[in-house]
């Protein structure tokens, strides 16, 4: 095309570009360039090599960090067949109360993650926690669920879950939708019951949908941080035994002032982040159906 | 007949819509007890209407304030991002010029990075600014978005190109047809983007949390963790904050759900 056209396309992405690289891409070129430096309390660095990373290796906190997130990452993976199971019952036809439905499951979407964790930390407190008295009830005697070292870090994967249901619900249901009713028409004819449908029809046609909300999910569980930071509580034990990357990052890069060391997590999360979503599109040829 | 065969879905969604909405009645109840019938055992379900806690929250904290700061920051980045990611993302799906796709994935690449490791930099600058503990440092970083850019994109991209055509042979040039025919069109993108980015915004908690310490500063979510540091026990007064703090996006979350949907759905077809 022609040359105005040019100018006025530069013209138009410039604020954009001016913006994402200022606060986002110059950012990481820093970022990976503090890595390899050392911070003193009052902001001056000097060059250190591969010090940061040396120490990675020996900081026996962030082996425990790696488990840590991991263990975020593949339990908070539980929110997809939970969600592929709301939004599947939600598609049945005929049913009613669907928007309510869709707005109870979505409320803790909307609610901000201070407020929810603060219900939580109530709701699991050891001497006047809801759950606890409940559990009683029942004959169980509860314990402090998030101030045990035991049990805070699992504590806080069910709130994690239970804010994402209703968001992924969601997209799967707009998936669901996508798929032509036809198919199951074709499949009623053939004799094939509601369960049988949705293992032939319904699952395959999801895969699509069901990889790119593991890819997100994936990259939430890794990058968790106001629920852990919010539900543990600064100096509590399960703050000290219960730190993710995430917030062993924040903990050495705001809170101690540790810059590069701070900088040289933040990119082995980078690292670890890439590594597994390249796994995951590598595998999704092996399951992953596009019609 | 039919929602006789329906009551098994029925009775599955409802015990999980509960698990969803039980918490939220827990806190409300709880943010209208006394602090002592909080701390009864076994629990007092029906509290004595203690609406002073939500007095105590509006005098002992700069409720109104964080409010303000809150809608500040939420406003100016969603307004931001709807422009500087809907021009740039017209740009990107309907003009030609050189080096278009390779700047596009250059941006895209922003989207796998972890936000950690843009933080201390982003920090930094603020600071180098003396931006630190101002409204602008809440809303700086947060008005350039890859995803926005990306998702605009695609809503452009699937817009029609006969009423382009028209408007380019009458003589408008670029930012004329962008704005007067081709942003009207993308309009149920733009609400959708729009509601999505001002329920993120209104969330946020890491970077407020980092960039304003003063809690004449804060934002909502900012000082509602504060808070929780300062009066550990008092469980009502703290229910009451919150409350005060989710109110608005529950509020619009109510009036524009069809929107907030409409992005979250367009947001995993694509």
């Amino acid at each position: 095309m022609n040359r105005r056209e040019w100018a006025w396309g530069y013209l138009m992405i410039a604020p954009l570009v001016l913006g994402l690289g200022v606060f986002f891409l110059w950012p990481v070129a820093q970022s990976v360039y503090y890595s390899f430096t050392d911070w003193t309390l009052f902001g001056g660095s000097t060059w250190a090599g591969l010090d940061n990373y040396a120490r990675l290796l020996r900081d026996p906190e962030v082996g425990q960090a790696l488990w840590n997130t991991f263990q975020v990452m593949v339990l908070g993976l539980l929110v997809v067949p939970l969600a592929v199971l709301v939004a599947a019952l939600l598609n049945t036809r005929g049913l009613r109360g669907v928007p309510v439905y869709r707005t109870l499951y979505f409320l803790p979407v909307v609610t901000m993650p201070a407020a929810v964790a603060l219900i939580w930390r109530w709701l699991y407190s050891g001497e006047y926690g809801l759950i606890n008295y409940l559990l009683s009830l029942a004959g169980v005697s509860g314990r402090s669920w998030i101030a045990d070292p035991h049990t805070a870090l699992y504590a806080v994967i069910v709130v994690f879950i239970w804010t994402y249901v209703g968001y992924f619900t969601v997209i799967f249901l707009a998936g669901l939708q996508g798929i032509p009713a036809h198919l199951y028409e074709a499949a009623s004819i053939d004799g094939a019951g509601r369960v049988r449908q949705f293992f032939s029809i319904t699952l395959p046609l999801l895969t699509p949908t069901i990889f790119f909300t593991s890819v997100l999910m994936v990259m939430y569980g890794l990058q968790m941080f106001d629920l852990l930071y919010l539900m543990f509580g600064k100096g509590s034990p399960a703050w000290a035994d219960n730190k993710t990357i995430v917030l062993l990052f924040y903990t050495k890069a705001f809170e101690e002032g540790a810059k590069g060391y701070g900088a040289a997590i933040a990119v082995v999360l980078m690292a670890v982040t890439l590594a597994i979503t390249a796994v995951q599109f590598r595998l999704q040829r092996k399951w992953v159906h596009y019609a | 007949m039919r929602s006789g065969r329906l009551w098994p879905v029925h009775v599955v969604l409802a015990v999980g819509a509960a698990a969803m909405v039980l918490p939220f009645v827990w806190e409300v109840l709880t943010a209208l007890k006394t602090f002592t019938e909080s701390t009864r055992v076994p629990p007092v379900w029906v509290p004595s209407f203690a609406w002073s806690n939500f007095a105590e929250v509006w005098n002992s904290t700069p409720f109104v304030r964080q409010f303000a700061n809150t809608v500040v920051m939420t406003v100016v980045r969603t307004l931001a991002q709807l422009l500087f990611c809907s021009l740039a993302a017209y740009a990107f799906a309907r003009l030609r010029f050189p080096g278009r796709n390779a700047v596009f994935v250059v941006l895209l690449s922003v989207l796998m990075v972890p936000d950690q490791l843009f933080l201390i930099p982003q920090y930094q600058i603020v600071q180098g600014l003396g931006l630190l503990n101002t409204l602008p440092a809440l809303f700086l970083p947060g008005m350039f978005s890859a995803f926005g850019t990306f998702m605009l994109r695609q809503f452009f991209l699937g817009l029609p190109d006969e009423i382009e055509e028209a408007a380019r042979l009458d003589g408008a040039n670029p930012l004329r047809i962008f704005w007067s025919v081709m942003l009207p069109l993308a309009r149920p993108g733009l609400i959708a983007f729009g509601v999505l980015t001002v329920l993120w915004s209104w969330k946020d908690l890491m970077w407020p949390l980092i960039v304003n310490t003063e809690p004449e500063k804060m934002t909502l979510s900012a000082g509602l963790s504060a808070l929780q540091g300062e009066h550990v026990t008092e469980y009502p007064v703290l229910m009451a904050g919150s409350l005060m703090a989710t109110l608005p996006v529950i509020v619009i979350f109510v009036v524009l759900q069809r929107q907030l949907i409409a992005g979250i759905a367009f947001t995993g077809s694509k």
